[in-house]
């Protein structure tokens, strides 16, 4: 089974995220890139597809060339090659811009499946795996937090307000990844996979290498125009007066009730 | 541009779901501002009987597809029919629900139209005719506002629980067209659902969170949370570190790697606050922090701190509580 897994690099969550002097973007100078853990979940259902199907595993992402580092950290968990697409048209696009572009990478690779997270933690667009699945069209089937298939198709797991429902699909289709660390352990990478992860094949592509119209792809139908930093919480009263417990917790309803008035 | 705003309506199980009350009253927000009708789409089997309720919450037009075959949502099935209607309506704007199907046809629906689409927005204005939609980025670290290039059909899902909800006018009636589409065979099916009857509150539903982090000690110590939320009417959630700890599904993750929550009342027990935590519930309207450690950063978003040991603490809270709901009732 050839599996496609479309991978963005983004800030580690735990970054402190301030707004560039344009307004319009973060400062990234200081960041930590990591792979976006929703996808790093896809990388890793996708080696188990491959462990229990053969076949091969590619990763799919675009940005500038700090993203082959996050390429070859998938890599050194098991992926077998890499495509980056490398075009500064991508860098005014939209979600419909760059999915354009990985829909035609997924076009050349012959792929039966594509993987990727159901959102990035940076811009939490939630766009790119429908869309992607939409351009192509095939199905797809959207916040996994199980995966299994028997080659000819594929079910999933998916958690929806309330409840759970079984989805499927046969191939070739689009899976996106919900879920937590929790659900899906990631492997971390081997010191002998880090190793030969540094030899694996990766091509850096253009627009143009793709057959996809620089002008379209990169003209966004919808853009952030301004950033603005939440209201600063100042943190606020700390129950005490010298009370024992029960008295905080009297005092603590009390607040709640009269002052704050939400219970 | 178009003639109207048109908003998609999300419908299961035999009704229309409380967003998308709360996305056609944005919508009507908007439609006013624009000086232009509301109408709405709605696609399910058996929602033609229940479309004209819509318009308590100002739609003008409801464009139903009703067919056995859109029984249970599906997105390959689903958005061609909504792509078919939204043309037919010639919106200026497309607003939906930011729910778990509803950000997931969304982005579909935004392909096949080629349109521009606003995910989990917090607000919508229109300026000198121009739509602007603010939405959370980083988990709520931080804002962005969108802006649309002139022709480009901005779509837009809003956040639930967010928008604010018209009181409804019992007496308004939307005006109710059926819209024959051909179904196309669907590659993918639903083959199992299995809904939670036990009337716990969703998280991203809740009005009041209460989550337990590590602090908590175990996974049994948690009916602690759940006696509260009990007698609060509340959601529990948990911390990433709980989460992976086993002692909670991944269901109650709040965090950036998690579900993002707004409920009017989060209560924080046993958590430190990590940054990634603080994404995911920076936004509720009011915070309460009980953790022993009077240091803990989560203190520094709380509108009330308690530095107790929670496993004295929160018993003495619930009780409390109780007496609090007796003397209401």
């Amino acid at each position: 089974m050839n599996v496609a897994v479309l991978l963005k690099q983004t800030p580690d969550t735990e970054s402190v995220i301030r707004i560039a002097s344009d307004g319009k973007s973060v400062v990234t100078d200081d960041l930590k890139w990591i792979v976006n853990p929703y996808d790093e979940f896809a990388v890793e259902a996708a080696l188990r597809l491959k462990e229990k199907h053969g076949g091969s595993v590619t990763i799919i992402s675009w940005g500038p060339q700090r993203v082959v580092e996050s390429i070859r950290t998938a890599m050194a968990m098991g992926a077998d090659t890499g495509v980056l697409i490398d075009d500064p048209a991508l860098e005014g696009s939209d979600s419909l811009g760059v999915a354009m572009a990985l829909a035609a990478a997924v076009k050349e690779l012959n792929a039966d499946i594509v993987l990727c997270g159901s959102r990035a933690v940076d811009y939490d667009m939630a766009q790119r795996g429908p869309m992607v699945a939409e351009l192509l069209d095939w199905p797809h089937l959207a916040l996994a937090v199980s995966i299994a298939s028997d080659g000819q198709n594929v079910t999933i797991e998916r958690s929806v307000e309330g409840g759970k429902v079984v989805l499927e699909s046969s191939l070739p289709a689009v899976v996106t990844f919900g879920g937590s660390h929790a659900v899906w352990s990631p492997r971390y990478a081997s010191l002998p996979g880090i190793m030969k992860a540094k030899k694996k094949p990766l091509a850096t592509k253009k627009l143009a290498d793709l057959g996809v119209d620089a002008a379209v792809a990169g003209t966004a139908r919808v853009r952030m125009t301004s950033l603005e930093m939440p209201v600063p919480r100042s943190a606020g009263k700390v129950i005490d007066g010298g009370l024992d417990t029960a008295g905080k917790a009297v005092e603590l309803v009390r607040a709640l009730h009269e002052e704050a008035k939400v219970i | 541009m178009g003639k109207c705003v048109c908003i998609i309506a999300e419908f299961r199980h035999g009704a229309f779901r409380r967003v998308s009350y709360e996305v056609a009253s944005e919508g009507k927000r908007l439609a006013d501002a624009m000086g232009v009708g509301l109408c709405a789409v709605a696609v399910g089997s058996g929602v033609a009987d229940k479309a004209a309720e819509l318009g308590r919450y100002g739609v003008d037009k409801v464009y139903v597809v009703d067919d056995p075959a859109l029984e249970n949502y599906l997105a390959e099935s689903y958005v061609p029919a909504m792509a078919d209607v939204v043309a037919k309506c010639d919106p200026s704007a497309v607003i939906l629900p930011a729910s778990v199907d509803g950000k997931d046809f969304s982005a579909r629906l935004a392909a096949r139209l080629k349109a521009g689409l606003a995910q989990d927005c917090i607000q919508v204005v229109c300026e000198n005719g121009r739509i602007k939609a603010k939405r959370p980025i980083f988990a709520g670290k931080c804002f962005g506002w969108c802006e649309w290039a002139e022709g480009a059909l901005p779509v837009i899902s809003c956040r639930p629980n967010v928008m604010d909800c018209f009181a409804p006018a019992e007496d308004k009636k939307a005006e109710v067209e059926k819209v024959e589409v051909s179904i196309a065979p669907a590659r993918s099916s639903v083959k199992s659902m299995d809904f939670d009857t036990s009337g716990k509150v969703e998280l991203t539903e809740a009005e009041i969170i209460i989550s337990g982090g590590r602090g908590m000690k175990g996974p049994e110590n948690y009916a602690l949370l759940e006696d509260m939320a009990r007698v609060l009417g509340a959601a529990v959630g948990a911390s990433r570190a709980a989460v992976d700890s086993g002692w909670r599904p991944h269901s109650d993750q709040v965090g950036q790697t998690g579900k993002v929550v707004n409920p009017n009342l989060y209560i924080a027990v046993g958590i430190s606050g990590a940054i990634q935590h603080l994404a995911g519930m920076g936004s509720s309207k009011f915070i309460v922090a009980v953790n022993k450690d009077a240091e803990a950063p989560i203190f520094s978003k709380a509108d009330y701190g308690v530095v107790e040991d929670l496993f004295n603490f929160v018993p003495a809270f619930t009780e409390e509580i109780k007496k609090l709901k007796s003397s209401c009732s």
